[in-house]
């Protein structure tokens, strides 16, 4: 738990180390290259490196047209600008047809701190999972990273990763692996289940053991994959736990939360609480401030807690 | 082609086809003398690549693919149905020969800097052709793809602007007038030709300077929408709609009867 480090310069790492691998590789950028961590990429290998300059749109389709030439493209800037920006490019020029572009964006969520809500993405994992063909994932901390960018490199198909700016804490082992579409169940429990990604798994964690001195047992999943969504893991939490907690920094619309309550709903419905940003924008302030204002908490967690299981309760 | 584009849409009840005559000469100089392609070979690597970037042409380039046997012409009867291979607009995942997957405007000319970008780091001998429309050069993106190809030196990029001055609701100048336009590409590192885009001798000769230019290379084709079809040549009306029966044989008849149609 001592160690942190931000998921951007794992990213940074894990580039570098791909990079000599794989010869095909080429990382894009839009004048945010020092951010976003693939100046380290483009400093090893300057021949497989295009910044394009603050062109969001043409970075996106950029990136297309090298992926039909058989390159396999990461392309990298803050998460509201590749996803909010270059939606559209990315819907029908990358995910129609089903090109291998990585879209690897930092900088997102209330964690951007001081730069305030125009740069603090809420609704990437929204924008980007509801197209199709489109994998989304959120990593929680640094080894975890490089294990999903190792794991998506291989994936045929296009790939939404989620980065942060700030240092977490190195919550997996550097030997952990990451599929595609699995789930990590890191504590187990059976009065109720969180199901987190990124920052607010450590959250989850925390929130565990304050429960845990109340009587109540609490399972926690780190659901990195958002989509492909680990659905036997939501399910089998849903029937063996009975209530379920989402936690993500994001918007509770159409983020994780909503993936787990479509799955839910449909396959085996239980209560489902929503802890994220509610319907809100963000604003300027320090991380950890920012995250106490808004409910990512520990106590967000618990409060949230509780609230499934009374429904719960009148459920049963 | 301009009679497989009037029937192909004519069946389908709905498709472009002004946009699609005023570039049948283009793309008829392109799919029959200028690109190397391997119908039986698709994906070969060292193929040359052709973005169209204006997709709403699409009964265009499925015209040319099924001439230079990609897939049967009697396929184009199935444009716009269901199930079909050919869709509304460009996909390249469903129809053999198809680049890129266009129909969005202002994105092609992007998509052609990153094939070039390929094959620039490959030091491929093939080349990257990309039409546009006029209409589209309002599209912002064009102009950050314009900037990108003249910074990477894409000497083996070369855009075609159908510049036949007409886009949906009227005439470009009155929309939202993109002059002066030789003298924009020119700014932004072009190197810049202008040509009559119905006469395949300058079209020939403006292709063979844009390959030996040491610049990413633009043609401003002049032309006229709705080319070959007298009721259709400069109707903003017939942008995107489908000839009746009778308007159909009408406008076969028309074409069939010009010398050296196509
Ligand atoms: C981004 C985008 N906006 C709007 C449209 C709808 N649209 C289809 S064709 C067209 C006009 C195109 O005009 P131009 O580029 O001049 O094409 P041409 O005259 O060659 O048909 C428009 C606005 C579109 N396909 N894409
Ligand atoms: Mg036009």
């Amino acid at each position: 738990m001592s160690h942190f480090e931000a998921t951007r310069d794992a990213y940074g790492r894990a580039l570098v180390e791909l990079g000599e691998r794989y010869e095909n590789m080429v990382v894009l950028d839009a004048d945010l290259s020092g951010s976003t961590r693939t100046a380290k990429f483009a400093e090893k290998y300057p021949d497989r490196f295009f910044n394009l300059g603050i062109a969001e749109q043409n970075l996106m389709n950029t990136a297309a047209g090298l992926a039909l030439s058989g390159k396999i493209p990461f392309v990298s800037t803050f998460a509201i600008f590749a996803t909010g920006r270059a939606w559209e490019q990315v819907r029908n020029t990358i995910a129609y047809p089903a090109l291998p572009v990585k879209i690897v964006a930092s900088h997102a969520g209330l964690t951007v701190g001081e730069d305030g809500s125009s740069h603090q993405a809420l609704e990437d994992i929204a924008l980007m999972r509801v197209i199709p063909n489109m994998s989304v994932v959120v990593p929680k901390d640094g080894p975890e990273t490089v294990n999903v960018l190792r794991a998506i490199i291989e994936t045929p198909g296009p790939v939404y990763v989620r980065l942060g700016r700030a240092k977490v804490p190195s919550l997996s082992q550097p030997d952990d692996q990451f599929e595609l579409g699995r789930g990590e169940a890191l504590a187990e429990g059976d009065d109720i289940a969180f199901i987190a990604c990124g920052i607010m798994v450590g959250k989850a964690l925390e929130a565990r053991k304050v429960l845990q001195r109340e009587g109540i047992s609490a399972r926690v999943i780190n659901m990195a994959s958002i989509k492909p969504l680990d659905e036997d893991l939501v399910i089998r939490a849903a029937e063996e736990c009975g209530a379920i907690v989402t936690a993500e920094e994001h918007t509770i619309l159409g983020g994780l939360g909503g993936a787990v309550s479509e799955c839910v709903t449909a396959m085996h419905p239980v209560p489902v609480q929503r802890v994220g940003v509610n319907d809100r924008f963000g604003q300027s302030g320090g991380a950890d401030e920012l995250l106490l204002h808004y409910g990512l908490s520990v106590e967000g967690l618990v409060e949230a807690a509780g609230r499934a299981l009374d429904l719960k309760g009148l459920n049963t | 082609m301009r009679c497989h584009v009037i029937e192909s849409i004519a069946q389908a009840g709905s498709g472009h086809p002004g946009g699609s005559l005023s570039s049948a000469d283009i793309v008829a100089l392109l799919y029959g003398h200028v690109l190397e392609i391997r119908p039986d070979d698709t994906h070969w690597s060292n193929r040359d690549r052709f973005v169209l970037a204006k997709g709403h042409a699409a009964p265009l380039l499925y015209a040319a693919l099924a001439m230079r046997d990609f897939f049967e012409p009697s396929e184009l009867s199935s444009l716009r149905k269901l199930g079909s291979r050919l869709q509304g607009h460009p996909d390249c995942k469903s129809t053999p020969g198809v680049e890129a997957s266009t129909g969005s405007l202002g994105q092609g000319l992007s998509i052609g800097v990153g094939m070039a970008l390929a094959g620039q780091m490959d030091d491929g001998e093939w080349g990257v052709y990309v039409l546009l429309g006029d209409g589209e050069l309002q599209e912002g993106q064009v102009w950050e793809a314009a900037m990108a190809a003249a910074h990477y030196k894409l000497a083996n990029l070369v855009a075609i602007i159908d510049y036949n001055g007409l886009q949906i609701d009227g005439p470009i100048r009155e929309v939202l007038s993109p002059e002066p336009l030789d003298d924009k590409w020119r700014a932004f590192g072009w190197y810049v030709q202008e040509v009559d885009g119905h006469d395949f001798c300058q079209l020939d000769q403006a292709i063979r300077n844009a390959q030996s230019a040491s610049l990413p290379a633009v043609i401003i084709a002049h032309t006229i929408k709705g080319k070959g079809v007298d009721f259709m040549e400069g109707e903003c009306d017939w942008h995107g709609k489908a000839p009746s029966m009778e308007q159909c044989h009408d406008a076969l008849q028309q074409i069939r009867g010009q010398k050296g149609a196509l």
